[in-house]
């Protein structure tokens, strides 16, 4: 079965995010770039699903600048098949973005389309569910795991307190968060076959961003912290505090 | 007209803190537009009965479609009911709650009434008829400001920010029942398996106990249940990924850039480092507390209040210590 993995370059999760000097945009200095944590999962999920089968072709999708390649390759480096890349302008409103990968996905008759919950930059948690409105699919969030048996795929959804079992009706979007698979890594091999992969690289079908970003700030830094003390002999001044300075006991 | 619209999300027949923080930040807005808060519940019959008490927390009406199939959530039978609600009532701004069932229903609904959608905001105003919004981004690194160029102006907010306000109408309720044909819905849950039967999920708890390595493994994990009982309820066990990763928790309590995002009113992370990625998921909460026994680890960084000290021995007194403080209120 034919899956297509939609994925975003984001800063890595380590970076630290500095706000530069325009006011509404990161300090780019220093930062490393690597596929969004939950896009990896959306990737191994279409590895082994294709495994499963023992058939079917995965193929990544991203809008996003040049930069987006080494993103791309890494992906095919996990073992997907070939990667497009549609140029353009990635803003906060994740409906143009929407716009722009559904209008792709036209031309793909994958049964699957699965997502990232939410891009490790923006944390919008939306492009996965409107492509599936645009493209007129049912959609499962929140996604563990899943398994397909003929035109059904069946997820594992977490929920508040525990999740669910899903059933969806193919051709479907499924939106992943983490789960029992843990994302691979590439070996080297993998690496040396990914840069003979099919990389297709075209402008997008963009439309004009209705939400503005017009400020960009660090968080406030937190108020300094105290040790209260060491060991179980602090305990009764830390609960003194809790209860008559912090008011949260 | 200026009026904004609140999705109120009902569990188990109930309309708990996610749907009237939803109307109660409906409802200001609504107030800085000049119109009023309208509130939309869906379920299954019987919902009506108490919808009127919603007006104590903002909704002017309360629109209550009642349905045998929509008692619980299904994205298919819910999706195109809100869409039409919104275009019915003409409304200047929407508002859901960010929560599993939101960050679900929301994009659906934003996407079939070609609007863009602003998630998950800590804070919402109108400013001369353009709703502004502040989001965080990069797991809460940065907070980013948005104007919102569409109308409605469609947000999600932030579970735990926003406060619940008080009124004193009470609603007039506007019953009715939707055209629902489940047996075309591509979606259906076929199953559900509670984690923590009883419990609240660590993204809804006032009071957060979260257990990281230094825990040891999971046959310690009695000593932060005895913390959590001895606090009382509302509170909700959490996780550094380090120890779901190895097993020993559920995915579902692990707080942090890849688990969840919490706002708790007060924070314990015993045994855990401070990793940036766990930090992502709590930093926003009002009172951090830290029990570590390196003196140098992290997460004294962002603490209000840190002991250092082996967990072993402190965490049973802070029970107990907690326990005779209840006992004696
Ligand atoms: C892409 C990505 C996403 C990630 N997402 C998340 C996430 O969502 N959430 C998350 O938590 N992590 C996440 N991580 C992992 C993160 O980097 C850390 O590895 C993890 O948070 C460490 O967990 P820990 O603090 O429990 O363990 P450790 O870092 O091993 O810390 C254990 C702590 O326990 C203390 N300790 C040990 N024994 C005792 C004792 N007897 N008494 C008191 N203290 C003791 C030690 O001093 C130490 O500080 C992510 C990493 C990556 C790369
Ligand atoms: N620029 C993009 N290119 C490709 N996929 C994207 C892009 N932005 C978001 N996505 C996908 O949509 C998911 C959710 O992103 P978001 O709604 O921005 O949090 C991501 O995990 C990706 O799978």
């Amino acid at each position: 079965m034919n899956v297509i993995v939609c994925v975003k370059r984001v800063p890595d999760t380590e970076a630290r995010i500095k706000v530069d000097e325009s006011g509404t945009a990161i300090d780019k200095a220093g930062i490393k770039y690597d596929l969004s944590p939950y896009d990896a999962f959306a990737v191994e999920a279409a590895l082994r699903l294709k495994e499963g089968h023992g058939e079917g072709e995965v193929t990544l999708l991203t809008l996003g600048d040049s930069s987006s390649q080494e993103t791309l390759r890494k992906g095919l480096a996990m073992g997907a098949d070939k990667a497009v890349l549609l140029t353009g302008d990635v803003t906060l409103d994740g409906l143009a973005t929407a716009k722009a990968i559904a209008a792709e996905l036209e031309g793909h008759d994958a049964p699957l389309f699965l997502f990232g919950v939410k891009a490790a930059d923006d944390d919008q948690s939306q492009v996965g569910p409107m492509v599936a409105a645009l493209a007129g699919r049912p959609c499962v969030t929140g996604v563990s795991s899943f398994e397909v048996a003929g035109s059904v795929a069946t997820c594992q959804r977490e929920v508040e307190g525990g999740s669910e079992t899903v059933e969806v009706d193919l051709p479907a979007v499924l939106c992943m968060t983490k789960g029992p698979n843990e994302p691979r890594l590439a070996a080297l091999k993998g690496i040396m076959a990914a840069k003979k992969k099919p990389l297709e690289e075209k402008p997008a079908a963009t439309v004009e961003a209705r939400i503005r970003l017009t400020g960009l700030a660090e968080p406030p830094a937190r108020a300094e912290g105290r040790i209260v003390g060491e060991g179980a002999d602090a305990v009764g001044e830390l609960v003194r505090l809790l209860r008559e300075e912090a008011n949260a006991l | 007209m200026a009026n904004v619209l609140a999705f109120a999300e009902q569990r188990d027949g109930q309309i708990g803190s996610a749907g009237r923080e939803a109307i109660s930040a409906a409802a200001t807005l609504a107030g800085s537009l000049g119109g009023s808060a309208h509130a939309l519940v869906l379920g299954a019959p019987g919902l009506s009965a108490g919808a009127e008490g919603l007006g104590t927390v903002g909704a002017e009406t309360v629109f209550v479609g009642e349905h045998e199939a929509l008692g619980e959530y299904n994205p298919e039978g819910y999706a195109g009911i809100v869409a039409d609600r919104v275009r019915e009532g003409g409304y200047s701004a929407v508002v859901f709650t960010a929560s599993t069932l939101g960050k679900d229903l929301a994009p659906r609904v934003a996407a079939l009434l070609d609007v863009p959608l602003a998630t998950d905001v800590t804070s919402l105003k109108a400013d001369g008829g353009t709703v502004t919004v502040v989001r965080p981004v990069f797991s809460g690194k940065a907070f980013a400001t948005l104007e919102i160029d569409a109308t409605p102006a469609m947000v999600s907010i932030r579970p735990n920010v926003f406060a619940v306000g008080e009124h004193s109408a009470a609603g007039t309720v506007d019953a009715f029942t939707p055209e629902v044909d489940a047996s075309a819905w591509r979606v259906r849950v076929v199953g559900r398996n509670s984690a923590s039967e009883g419990q609240v999920d660590v993204s809804e708890a006032s009071i957060v106990v979260s257990g990281g390595r230094g825990m040891k493994g999971p046959e310690h994990w009695g000593l932060l249940e005895g913390l959590r009982d001895a606090i009382g309820s509302g509170v909700a066990l959490g996780a550094s990924r380090a120890v779901v990763d190895a097993g020993w928790r559920p995915h579902g309590e692990q707080v942090g850039q890849t688990g969840k995002t919490v706002a708790p009113k007060l924070y314990f992370a015993v045994g855990i480092s401070g990793a940036i990625q766990h930090l992502a998921g709590m930093r926003t909460a009002k009172t951090i507390v830290a029990i570590n026994r390196d003196a140098d680890a992290p997460i004294f960084s962002v603490a209000d209040y840190g002991i250092v000290g082996d967990l072993f021995e402190v965490v049973p007194k802070l029970s107990e210590e907690i326990a005779a403080l209840k006992a004696a209120d």
